[in-house]
């Protein structure tokens, strides 16, 4: 095994018993970079020399608590103070934030050495990382295929081995239907788990940071690390971090498994079903009680989504106007103008639709038939969940009606490309935590399971998840990239 | 539905958006296609539900009023596009 295929807890057993060096760790994964990022394409900035040098500071400290000494990746959303953080955007193609975001100075703190800045949709809108300004990147299990979105560039490092854990953000399903395309562990925990501060907006009623990891160990460490309270963010929820690690034991006796008939229809592919009827019987085997359930309103999540999302990503990149930051066009002759030219040459046709889509849901006239209608079936939606639990511990379901796609293949019709989080964007309407695991293949592709729990019961995902890949070992596999 | 060209005029002027002639026609049909998506929720009956606007039962989050450092200023406008003197510099607005 070389050092860049270990995850996050076997490189810290390493560290610990001085068996190896950061230096050695960040060597080893920028070798893998080097040998493999042709293909896959993830990172839009690589940071060697400061990895270098913060790996070098961790050795001669030497104590290797925590994450100290182990390399990680950023979407290329979160502002890093000195690093280029462009949102996948050419408006912010030179924006160099002068301050970190709340989770990436978490994870500094405890040493950990950031290796780049992953590629994204721009400004995380889209579910197959083409939208990025910059170019599309591959799923490693198939370089012709997309990783999904918008955290692809998060989603197909940790896959390939570039990184052992990265974060990502989560509007809509953008941790989890990318963990699912890639094969990887992805989380987005419950809205207000993690600080928002510094992580560029999208739809600030729904974002929300998460994790990718090659197991749910990982995943919990690190969530553990940057979940929390942070009086920068007035939304970040004040409720206490559990010990995740101590969920990690394996046991799903007696809890309550609920699986909505409405997950398993919606032109689910056969493949999907089938996986995940035998992760269902597995945690059965495992002495869980599995049932059906429904949830009513699931079809109108993504329509409702469409209202909500756009109408808050109109108010929130109104900010991207050529004065204070970003891109501007220096040859308008009026403000109004210099606005309208730099938005213009700056955004991309998807970040347009959207914006123009919430202006319209929010405009004279038409505010209540739709931004006011969407907010009531969100209602209905978090009604349809709040049911479930009171007799549930937990919901399983697919986290994505196919696998991976084609590149190319749905780029020509925005709707239909949105149809890919029809099964993730319920969850994020009612601002409940949701994670992706690994759990079959289908013709060579990765299948994703995703577990809804109740709002801040992280822990009851990870102890579930856990159980699962303790006893199946899907996470085990890892792509092989054409090379050896 | 289907948006007028006058429509998506309207729109993109209200998002600040200088749109081609092309892209009208483009935007507007993909626009109207996704409004009659949404147009989907019309089946459901909402008059007596409350709308969700925000998921966490938090409301006003104060903190008290005290001073405390700022960013230094040229490390503020270190991204603008123009600046002069301290300040922001944009075209002329009168």
């Amino acid at each position: 095994m070389e050092l860049y295929e270990l995850t996050v807890h076997e490189l810290q057993e390493r560290l610990s018993r001085r068996e190896i060096s950061s230096e050695e760790i960040v060597k080893s994964i920028y070798l893998r970079i080097h040998d493999v990022e042709d293909k896959v394409k993830s990172f839009l900035t690589l940071t060697e020399d400061l990895a270098l040098q913060k790996a070098q500071e961790v050795d001669r400290v030497g104590s290797y608590h925590s994450i100290a000494g182990i390399p990680m990746g950023l979407k290329d959303i979160f502002c890093t103070r000195g690093v280029k953080t462009t949102c996948g955007s050419k408006i912010l193609a030179n924006f160099v934030p002068p301050y970190d975001s709340t989770a990436s100075r978490r994870l500094d703190e405890q040493q950990g050495v950031l290796v780049g800045k992953l590629n994204m949709d721009e400004f995380a809108m889209g579910s197959s990382t083409e939208n990025s300004a910059f170019f599309s990147t591959h799923n490693p299990w198939d370089l012709e295929r997309v990783p999904g979105g918008s955290s692809g560039g998060s989603a197909a490092a940790v896959a390939a081995c570039e990184v052992p854990f990265a974060l990502g953000t989560d509007t809509g399903g953008s941790i989890r239907q990318p963990a699912s395309f890639c094969g990887v562990v992805g989380m987005k925990p419950t809205y207000g788990r993690v600080s928002r501060w510094g992580v560029i907006a999208y739809a600030s009623s729904l974002d929300q940071v998460g994790v990718f990891s090659r197991d749910v160990r990982d995943c919990a460490l690190v969530m553990k690390i940057i979940a929390g309270h942070d009086p920068l963010d007035s939304t970040s929820a004040d409720v206490e971090v559990p010990d995740y690690a101590a969920c990690l034991d394996g046991d799903v006796k007696g809890m309550r498994i609920a699986y909505p008939k409405e997950y398993l229809q919606q032109g689910v592919d056969d493949a999907i079903k089938e996986a995940i009827k035998k992760a269902l019987l597995k945690y059965e085997e495992l002495g869980a009680i599995v049932e059906e359930v429904s949830l009513p309103h699931s079809e109108y999540a993504l329509p409702a989504y469409y209202l909500v999302a756009p109408a808050e990503a109109s108010a929130n990149l109104a900010r991207y106007d050529g004065v204070r930051y970003g891109h501007r066009d220096f040859e308008a002759g009026s403000v109004v103008e210099m606005f309208s030219q730099s938005r213009a040459q700056g955004f991309g046709d998807e970040v347009k639709r959207r914006i123009m889509l919430g202006a319209y849901a929010l405009s004279s006239g038409y505010y209540d038939a739709y931004y006011l209608k969407a907010l009531k079936v969100r209602r209905l939606i978090a009604n349809d969940f709040d049911r479930v639990f009171n007799d549930f511990d937990i919901i399983v379901s697919p986290t994505t009606p196919s696998t991976a796609f084609k590149i190319g293949e749905q780029s020509g019709d925005p709707l239909t490309l949105y149809m890919n989080d029809i099964l993730t964007v319920p969850v994020n309407m009612a601002g409940l935590p949701g994670m992706s695991v690994p759990c079959g293949f289908d013709r060579g592709l990765p299948i994703g399971m995703q577990l809804i729990g109740r709002a801040f019961d992280e822990g009851t995902l990870f102890k579930a998840a856990y159980a699962f890949e303790q006893n199946t070992g899907f996470h085990t596999m890892k792509p092989t990239l054409g090379v050896k | 539905m289907a948006l007028t060209i006058k429509e998506v005029e309207h729109v993109a002027m209200l998002a600040r958006l200088t749109l081609s002639d092309d892209e009208k026609l483009k935007f507007g049909e993909q626009l109207s296609s996704i409004l009659n998506y949404a147009d989907s929720l019309n089946v459901l009956e909402t008059d007596d539900v409350e709308p969700l606007t925000h998921i966490l039962p938090v409301h006003n989050v104060f903190r008290t009023d005290e001073a405390k450092p700022g960013m230094p200023r040229e490390q503020i406008l270190s991204n603008a596009p123009q600046a002069e003197e301290g300040q922001y510099k944009v075209p002329k607005i009168m």
